[in-house]
Formats: C-alpha cells, structure tokens, sequence
C-alpha cells in the first residue's frame, strides 16, 4: 500500500534539494563569517589562546627559559602558596592598590567630568589641561613624579615645609610610596576622565527637568539620575581599574629604581624599594621570569593572576546586576 | 719478482702516506685559516665599545684569517630571546655575572673545560676569585673580561681640615671619622656626609660590603647568614652608626646627593667624604672632578687580618648554544682574557682590573698610585666574590631587602638572627625551588 502524496506537498527529491541548498547557503555563510573574522581569530589564538594553554602547562614545569621545561607536578604551586615568603606581601600591594587607587581613580574622574561640564567659559580648554597628562610616556611621568616627591630637593616638600607642614620622605618611604604612586596614577586619569564627560553629556536634559519639576535638589538629581544614567560607565571604569591594578607594573618598577638610587646598577635588588611597599604581584612576576630564569614558576603566578582577575571581574559583574541600568532595560 | 712487488707496494704505501697527509695537512691550514667572521655581543656602549673594538682589532691583527663583528648594548634578556630564537651570537661578554648560573646549568653557554684542556690554559693565572665566578660547579662556562675590585675612597682636602691622618683601617676608625667629617646645616639636615652606612644605595649592597668583616653567604650548599656571625657584626655596626646620624637624615641627605654615574656624584660633588666604590671610580673623578684632592685605600675592616681584602668580581665571556664558530669563538675569548697586552690595553682603556695575576705587575698599569690599590685588592688572596647560583642575585634581593627593614629600624636588634635564619630560609627554599642540588 503506497500512500497518496499530500496535497500542496513537494516531492521528496525537490525538498531534498532544497535542504541541500539551505545547507550549502548555510555553510557559505559560516565560511563567510569564519573569512571576516579570520584575522581576529588568527590573533586570538596566536597571542591570547596560545599563550594562556602553554603558561598552564608551563605551571607544572621547571622552565628556566633556556633548556626544555621539566615536569614537576604541582611543586610551583606549592611553592607559591607555602613557601614563598614574597607572594604574600605582593598580594597585599596589589589589594591595597585596587582598594585605594580604583575608587579614587574614579570618584576623581568623575568629579573632574563633572565640573567640565558645568564649566562656562574655557570649557576646551581645561578639558585639554586635564587631558594632557595622559599623553605623557609612563615612564617619565614616574621620573617627574619623583623629582617632584623628592625628599630632598623636591618642589613638593619644599612648599609643604615652608607652610610649617610635616614633609614625608614619598618614595622612600614604606608608608608613602604607594599613595605617591596613586597621585601619580590620579594625575593621568585624563582617559578615564573623558570617557566619563562623554557619558555626562549623553544623560537625556528631560530627565534632569523632569526631576526639577518634581522638587529634587543637586543632590537628589545626582543620586537618581546622573548616576543610573551613567552606570555602565562606571561599571566599564571599575572594570578596567582592577584589571589595570592587577597588572601594575611599570611605575613601581621605575620609581623604586630611581627613588633607591640604584637605577644603573645591576641586578633586581631595588625592585620593591623601599621595603617591599612597591612589590607588587606583577613586579615579582617579572622578577621571577627574567631575572632569575624561573619561568616555570612565573607561569604559576600568572594562573593564579587569571583566576583572581576572573573571579574579581565576575563578581563584579554579577554584583552589577544591581547597580547598573541600562537605557531600554526593564531595570 | 715478488720482491720488486713487495718493494713497490711499500714504496706507493709510503707516497700515499705522505702525499694524504700533505693532502689533508693542506686541507686542515687551509680550514683553519679561511677566513671567517665572527660575531660578539657585549654590553659596552660608546667610548668603552671603542676600546673593545681596539682590542678586537688586535686580535685580528694575531688571527688574521677571523674578522670579530662586535654588537654593544647586550644584555640577559636580549641574549637569552636570541639563544631561544636560534640566533645565538658566536661570543658573548656579560656584565651580570649572576646569571651565569642560569646560562652554565641549562647548557646555554658551552661548557670549555674541552678547550681549556687542549690548549693547556693554566687557570692559576687567574686569582681564585675569578676561578669562582665563572664557574657553575663544576662547569667553566665563561672566562672573564676584566675584572672589578671593590676599594675605600677619601677625600683628603676634607680629612686634613679635620685633622685626620691617612685613611681609617678598622670599622671603629671609620665610625669616628664619619662622625667627625660630617657638616650640618643649620636646620640639622647633613651638608657633608662622612661616610654612608646605608645599604642599597650607590654600590652599597651587602655584597660589596661582606668582605669587609670576612662574611661569607653560603655553607655546604646552604644559606648561612645567620650562621656566620660575620653578617650579624657587619650589620650592628652598619645600624649604630645609621642610628647617629638618624635614619631619615640620611635618607633625605640620598635624596640630593645626585646620581651615581653623572658629575653630580656625592663623592665627587664633594657631599660625601668617604665612599665604598669599584676602581673605574679612578677614571670618573678624573674626568668629571679633575680637581678634587682624594686618595683610595683598602676599605676599613672588623679584623686586621682581613686589611687589604675587598669584594672582586667582573665581567664574564662565553659561547653561547647555537654558535656557528665554536673555536674561532674560543681564540677570542682565551685572548680577550689571557692575553697580556690585550688585558693591559683593555684595562687602560676601561679603567678596570686586568684579569690576569702577571698582568697585575704591569708598570703601565701601576703608575697610577689611586688605581694600583685596586690591583693590591685584586691580588689580596682573602678577597672574595658572590656564589654563581642558579637563582642568580635572588640571594641578594632577599637579603637586601630585610636590610632594608633592618637599617629603618623594623627590625629589632634581638631579632637580628632570627631575621637573618628567615632570609637563609628563604633562600634555600628558593635554590630548591631552582631545582639546583645543595
């Protein structure tokens, strides 16, 4: 018994082809999408995927960059949480540092957008000034900075003494070096402090008339609609803060070198200067894979960096479920 | 018949014999001295590279057939991306002699023990400090490229105006005559040091100052600055006389004291007194303070016995794996070190330390009555240096570091040992974290 075709059906062999059609227009399609994005993938896994896969393996070697790692099982990591008197004192550099500097960074920028928007006259002008500081080469910011911080001869101190103010030593000292490097840091938030202008700009003026007429004052149009308004931004500014923090590296390497006045001589004995108050998780990293040939064990730390930016960030994120609104959300 | 046979047979042997030999005696001279360039990494730069490439240019002028290209700035990191990228130079000069440790355990620096042996080369023509540091147990990676003696500097227009005579000799004669050259000004900050006790400043690291109370860092493969009571001595006096003068004065008094390697030197901007230095100081003061009435001496000392001694140690030359010219490489670095009048030029061009013991007695090089202290230091038999390690200067950072804490008065004095036990602990876990056997 054969069954009669459906009437309106297509025969067998047409809806074949035109699965077959489908499937090839399906495939052209992802072969399309695969060629646009080829050159982000090819970077992808040459410069990010690559990288991380072989620093875990490289985590469980002995690796001193010159002859072939040697597995060692978990011996780095047990070195790392036990034994290794360094990482602690690292670690809390680094937290402090995300702690103070981050919300400084962005209460700071924030302020900074802020008054530039309400400025009258010569509002280019100082956003240029503000701006200009985040142009100048890392490097010789920290070496103005501390010429400025001198305890000696710095600008700095000699005004604080002439007003009859306590001068700290800055840079030499354990309990000042990190707040010099975050006025450092806050100096040169010109990025940051224009992203945030951007976004003040962009907060509809109904909503600011809106809450007037309803009685609300600075205060209250500030708490309810400049920052739901401008949340995501935050959100993006703490973000990419922790991230920065975690990965400081550059300032507290130069400033501990010139601030111990040991910047031509060898080895890495000043990194860390003074005291280990500018030993930051990523300075002893670096201290670990170049200077003493420890790769293997750089790598560890560097897993361990991972898991503690990826945790951070998802907390963070999932912490901003209650806190950040988006324009056209239900929240 | 047979044996006009035998005769021939014996006959063509010999000439194949001999004309083989000629043969391939022709072929092994013409091997040899086919001309060849040679590449050579070193960490000098500007004037120094120049005298490197006089003395390479004397080399050539003795192996005519090996051109050496020279290439300054070298470093480490830069040595080690190359040796990684295959791209290893055929010689390498290092002024890091901490690394050697890294470069000679891993195989990355050939090792040439071989070379040395073939060509008969007496290694007692070094002094045994050399022999040390550039060596990783048993493997002789590196030859040395000159060398470094560590020595006391005074000013002697400022020691007669306080009515002191010659140099001080013991630690005690150098606490009081630092006491007594310094000046102050009239708000209490210090205007002219005597003599600096702070470590990590300038060249005072602990390194450069073990020697002058005999301390020695490791013992059977193991830390021992708590167990040699030498550091803790070094240490107590370092801190009394960091106490005298207040630990924050002196830091304020660094903070203007001028950088190291510029005219603005405190020794030779005449802020400071007195001052622990290496002997290419000589070279410095003559020419960025030509003026300046200064004399150098053997560094002060906890015991007499140990007087004339002082820290050595100087740049190291190896092959690095991968070189395409391993023997020409070898002539090279066996000149650069061994040869006596390449030594000598080297030593009057750089200002350092010939590394040789024959070239010490030099008269050239003993003219100059500020620099021939350094060669007496040099030469002293209780002279020391570093311990090449696979963690390279880790030791010292470790152990700077709570000097650190120490001089700033964070740790207190009867936790001195306790302290130093931790950083011997810290060390040792570190050398076993290396993978390098006790």
């Amino acid at each position: 018994m054969t069954s009669a075709p459906v009437a309106g059906a297509l025969p067998a062999a047409v809806v074949r082809d035109r699965r077959r059609a489908k499937r090839k227009a399906a495939w052209r399609r992802r072969g399309l999408v695969l060629l646009l994005m080829s050159p982000w993938l090819v970077g992808f896994t040459v410069f990010f995927a690559y990288p991380l896969v072989m620093s875990a393996y490289l985590s469980f070697t002995h690796y001193d960059l010159l002859s072939a790692p040697k597995w060692v099982g978990t011996a780095n990591y047990r070195y790392l949480f036990e034994q290794d008197q360094q990482v602690w004192p690292a670690v809390k550099n680094t937290l402090w540092l995300m702690v103070v500097f981050v919300p400084a960074q962005v209460l700071c920028a924030f302020g900074l957008a802020t008054m530039l928007t309400r400025a009258r006259y010569g509002a280019g002008v100082f956003r240029t000034i503000f701006y200009l500081p985040a142009l100048a080469p890392t490097v010789a910011a920290t070496l103005g900075f501390v010429y400025l911080l001198n305890p000696g001869t710095g600008p700095v101190n000699v005004v604080l003494e002439h007003l009859g103010i306590p001068t700290p030593l800055w840079f030499d000292s354990p309990q000042w070096a990190k707040p010099s490097l975050v006025l450092l840091g806050l100096w040169g938030i010109g990025t940051m402090m224009i992203i945030f202008l951007a976004a003040l700009i962009d907060v509809p003026r109904h909503l600011y008339e809106s809450a007037s007429l309803d009685g609300a004052n600075a205060w209250q149009r500030m708490r309810w609609v400049t920052l739901p308004s401008i949340s995501p931004v935050i959100l993006f500014a703490v973000v990419i803060g922790v991230i920065d923090s975690l990965q400081y590296f550059t300032q507290a390497y130069v400033a501990a070198a010139i601030a111990s006045g040991q910047a031509a001589s060898e080895g890495p004995t000043s990194a860390g200067y003074p005291e280990d108050s500018t030993l930051f998780y990523p300075v002893l990293l670096y201290l670990q894979a170049f200077s003493y040939f420890n790769m293997g064990y750089a790598s560890a730390m560097t897993m361990l960096l991972l898991v503690v930016a990826l945790t951070v960030t998802v907390l963070i994120l999932r912490s901003s479920r209650l806190w950040v609104f988006y324009a056209g959300a239900r929240r | 018949m047979r044996r006009l046979t035998l005769a021939l047979a014996v006959l063509g042997a010999l000439l194949l014999a001999v004309f083989g030999a000629n043969a391939r005696g022709g072929q092994d001279a013409r091997a040899a001295k086919e001309p060849v360039t040679i590449s050579f990494w070193v960490p000098f730069t500007a004037r120094e590279l120049g005298v490197i490439n006089s003395a390479l240019a004397g080399f050539h002028k003795k192996y005519p057939w090996i051109t050496v290209k020279s290439t300054g700035n070298t470093n480490p990191t830069k040595l080690t991306a190359a040796i990684r990228g295959g791209n290893a130079p055929d010689a390498v000069a290092l002024f890091e002699t901490d690394t050697l440790g890294a470069f000679c355990s891993s195989g990355a620096w050939l090792d040439l023990s071989s070379h040395i042996k073939s060509d008969k080369l007496n290694m007692n023509i070094f002094p045994k400090t050399i022999q040390n540091y550039t060596a990783y147990e048993n493997k002789r990676c590196a030859l040395p490229l000159l060398a470094d003696a560590y020595g006391f500097y005074y000013n002697k227009a400022m020691l007669a105006k306080a009515g002191l005579k010659g140099p001080p000799k013991t630690l005690a004669q150098l606490s009081a005559y630092a006491k007594r050259l310094t000046v102050k000004n009239a708000d209490g900050s210090i205007k002219v040091l005597g003599f600096n006790p702070l470590m990590n400043w300038y060249q005072n690291s602990p390194v450069h100052f073990g020697p002058i109370t005999g301390a020695t860092w490791m013992k059977d493969g193991k830390s021992n600055l708590a167990g040699d009571p030498n550091w803790a001595a070094l240490l107590r006096w370092q801190k009394s006389l960091v106490d005298w003068f207040g630990y924050e004065n002196l830091i304020k008094w660094q903070a203007k004291a001028g950088d190291e390697w510029t005219s603005s030197n405190a020794f030779e901007s005449g802020k400071l007194a007195m001052n622990l230095d290496g002997e290419w100081r000589t070279a410095f003061v003559k020419a960025d303070a030509p003026n300046i009435s200064y004399g150098t001496a053997p560094h002060p000392v906890s015991k007499p016995s140990l007087y004339g001694s002082g820290f050595v140690i100087g740049s190291i030359m190896g092959i690095p794996k991968g070189s395409d010219h391993e023997d020409e490489a070898w002539l090279l670095l066996k000149y650069l070190s061994t040869d006596s009048k390449a030594v000598t030029g080297l030593s009057l061009g750089l200002r350092n330390v010939p590394s040789t013991l024959p070239t010490l007695r030099n008269p050239v090089l003993r003219k100059d009555p500020q620099f021939k202290v350094f060669l007496d230091i040099f030469a002293n038999p209780k002279s020391s240096t570093q311990p090449v390690l696979k963690i390279g200067a880790q030791n010292q950072t470790l152990f700077s570091t709570f000097i650190s804490k120490w001089q700033a008065g964070h740790v207190a004095s009867k936790d001195l040992h306790a302290g130093l036990a931790n950083v011997d602990k810290q060390i040792d876990a570190a050398i076993g974290q290396s993978g390098q056997v006790p």
